[in-house]
């Protein structure tokens, strides 16, 4: 799915656009990771397993880490302890992960981006991307128009075509206005979940959307690419609610009873003996009562009356016989 | 989980992997019991504990787990659990700023964290905070800062074996100004456990059910397993009893 993902991203750029990060790391040049939400440790197993090893990833990622000591809490204690003043805010502490220390100065994090993508080794010009995981947490320690002019800094940064993605929350991020950050993108990946709780469990599908006219020269490209077939467990109920592909077609194809009526055959209304055609067809029987029921659809204008026969265990009117006397209560 | 029998259907739905468990509850149904089970189970074989408390006293937390068969006065004269009180914790009262105060508090949980490493206790250590919500009461409603404490708590879980346990009552932020430090804990939770009330209304011995949702992504092995849980839940004296509607009686 994953191939599918970055077939269709790849397929929409045209000359000077790139498609983000996705795409980008499969001719991967440089990747700067700047990593709000998960440990650098995480990134780099993941890529480990997906098959990247030890040197290629130290040749082309670069993780900030936003992470670990975002607001400079663990320096500040350990400084208490040590009464050492250290006013440095990055600290390299492993070879491809930088330690970011104060992350509300946007203008700062913006120079560490740029500085740790120029130090990828390279001939002539260096393409590499960034992926910033995630911005709803950049939000919440800075306000929405410095990370704008981030995001439009690293866009228009003179060398670089610098594309990336936003893992945001659309959710959580409820005082960032989520346009702000589809402008900057060429491309938007959505990724609708199925609702749980009232909130995202996993995701259903990738929702791949183009936001620029020119994308595929005829318009905003939009295509959705299922991620996952999921069975549908509503919260409260142990059985599975949903149909499966074959369940959907033979329930549509059930012909319900009042559907199979008035199609130029006659209408049959049920007699509770037998059906209407044989007894017809059956000489013994007087079927002058039973005609009457029998309507075909001759004119345009069909009428509809009800006739009724009472039967002889119907109880005669006017009797004093209490009617449930059988009961056997 | 040994300790409540191989049967426990919340031990079996909470795996092994998760690092950061969310309780939610309601008035309706409260969740602490869960909280007073993961923290026998966080003391049981050899683990240590921080108990951050702002909602009871020790005495409280004490009598409970003592009738669930956990003496909290040993493991606190062992230092395997380090209560911390704060039910008077300062916030930005006494003039200081919140976030000093934070700073200080998870200052008092690392060093509780790297006691417990230096000593012979090197096993799993758990964090726990009952609750959260209550939290950003002290925070003076800076639901910021309270976000802020609670991401340097997760990460420990990454830098040594640690895992959290946050409480947190859901009913409280049901109205949508206040939803964002409920939906922020979802989102950076492993593992979030629900306790309800029956959906079905009020019966004598079942007192709820519990939601289990594990999202543990990233470990292979939990790929396929299962990620909800639904039963229901009957709380004793000396535990709880966890079993599929249906499967008593």
């Amino acid at each position: 799915m994953a191939e599918a993902a970055v077939r269709c991203l790849r397929d929409g750029r045209l000359e000077g656009e790139h498609a983000p990060a996705l795409a980008v790391a499969s001719t991967l040049q440089g990747l700067v990771i700047v990593a709000f939400d998960r440990s650098p440790k995480v990134y780099l197993d993941f890529m480990r397993r997906r098959g990247l090893d030890q040197n290629a990833l130290n040749r082309c990622v670069r993780i900030l880490d936003c992470y670990s000591d975002p607001i400079g809490w663990k320096q500040k204690i350990r400084s208490q302890q040590q009464q050492e003043s250290s006013a440095d805010l990055c600290s390299m502490n492993k070879e491809n992960v930088t330690v970011f220390r104060n992350v509300k100065d946007v203008d700062k994090l913006m120079c560490s981006t740029i500085d740790l993508g120029r130090g990828f080794e390279g001939e002539g010009k260096i393409y590499f991307s960034i992926a910033v995981d995630s911005i709803s947490s950049m939000l919440r320690h800075a306000s929405v128009s410095s990370i704008s002019s981030y995001l439009s800094n690293l866009r228009s940064h003179g060398i670089y075509f610098l594309p990336f993605c936003f893992p945001y929350h659309l959710e959580v991020g409820t005082q960032c206005p989520s346009f702000v950050l589809v402008i900057y993108s060429y491309c938007r990946c959505f990724a609708p979940a199925i609702i749980l709780w009232g909130y995202s469990a996993t995701w259903n599908s990738v929702d791949c959307r183009g936001t620029r006219e020119n994308y595929t020269g005829s318009g905003p490209r939009c295509e959705v690419i299922p991620y996952v077939q999921l069975r549908c467990y509503s919260s409260e109920v142990q059985f599975n609610l949903e149909l499966s592909e074959k369940e959907r077609t033979d329930k549509a194809n059930v012909v319900l009873p009042f559907e199979h009526q008035g199609k130029g055959e006659p209408i049959r209304i049920y007699d509770g003996r037998r059906s209407l055609p044989e007894a017809q067809r059956d000489p013994n029987l007087t079927s002058s009562t039973l005609l009457d029921e029998v309507k075909l659809p001759k004119s345009a204008t069909p009428k509809g009356e009800i006739h009724y026969i009472r039967d002889s265990d119907d109880e005669q009117p006017d009797s004093d016989e209490d009617p449930d006397d059988d009961l056997d209560i | 989980m040994e300790e409540y029998g191989d049967g426990d259907l919340l031990s079996e739905a909470m795996g092994s992997g998760a690092r950061v468990a969310v309780v939610e509850d309601r008035v309706e149904a409260p969740g602490a019991f869960v909280l007073h089970l993961l923290l026998k189970r966080a003391l049981a074989g050899g683990g240590a504990a921080v108990l951050l408390a702002l909602a009871q006293p020790f005495s409280h937390y004490d009598r409970v787990l003592r009738k669930m068969g956990c003496n909290l006065s040993l493991h606190r004269k062992s230092e395997r659990l380090h209560f911390l009180d704060l039910q008077t914790f300062p916030g930005g009262a006494k003039g200081g700023a919140i976030s000093d105060s934070f700073v200080r508090l998870y200052g008092d949980i690392q060093r509780a964290m790297d006691a417990s490493r230096t000593g012979d206790n090197a096993g799993r250590f758990t964090v726990m905070i009952d609750d959260v919500s209550l939290l950003e009461v002290a925070a003076c409603g800076s639901v910021d800062d309270v976000l802020d404490f609670l991401h340097y708590c997760v990460t420990l879980t990454s830098e040594m074996n640690c895992s959290l346990v946050f409480l947190i009552h859901e009913d409280i932020y049901s109205r949508e100004e206040g939803y964002g430090l409920l939906l922020h804990l979802r989102y950076i939770a492993d593992l979030v456990i629900r306790a309800a009330p029956l959906s079905t209304g009020l019966a004598t011995d079942v007192h709820g059910q519990i939601s289990v949702l594990n999202k543990c992504i990233f470990s292979e092995q939990r790929a396929k397993a299962q990620r909800i849980w639904n039963f229901h839940f009957r709380v004793k004296e000396n535990g709880a009893d966890f079993f599929y509607p249906g499967s008593r009686h």
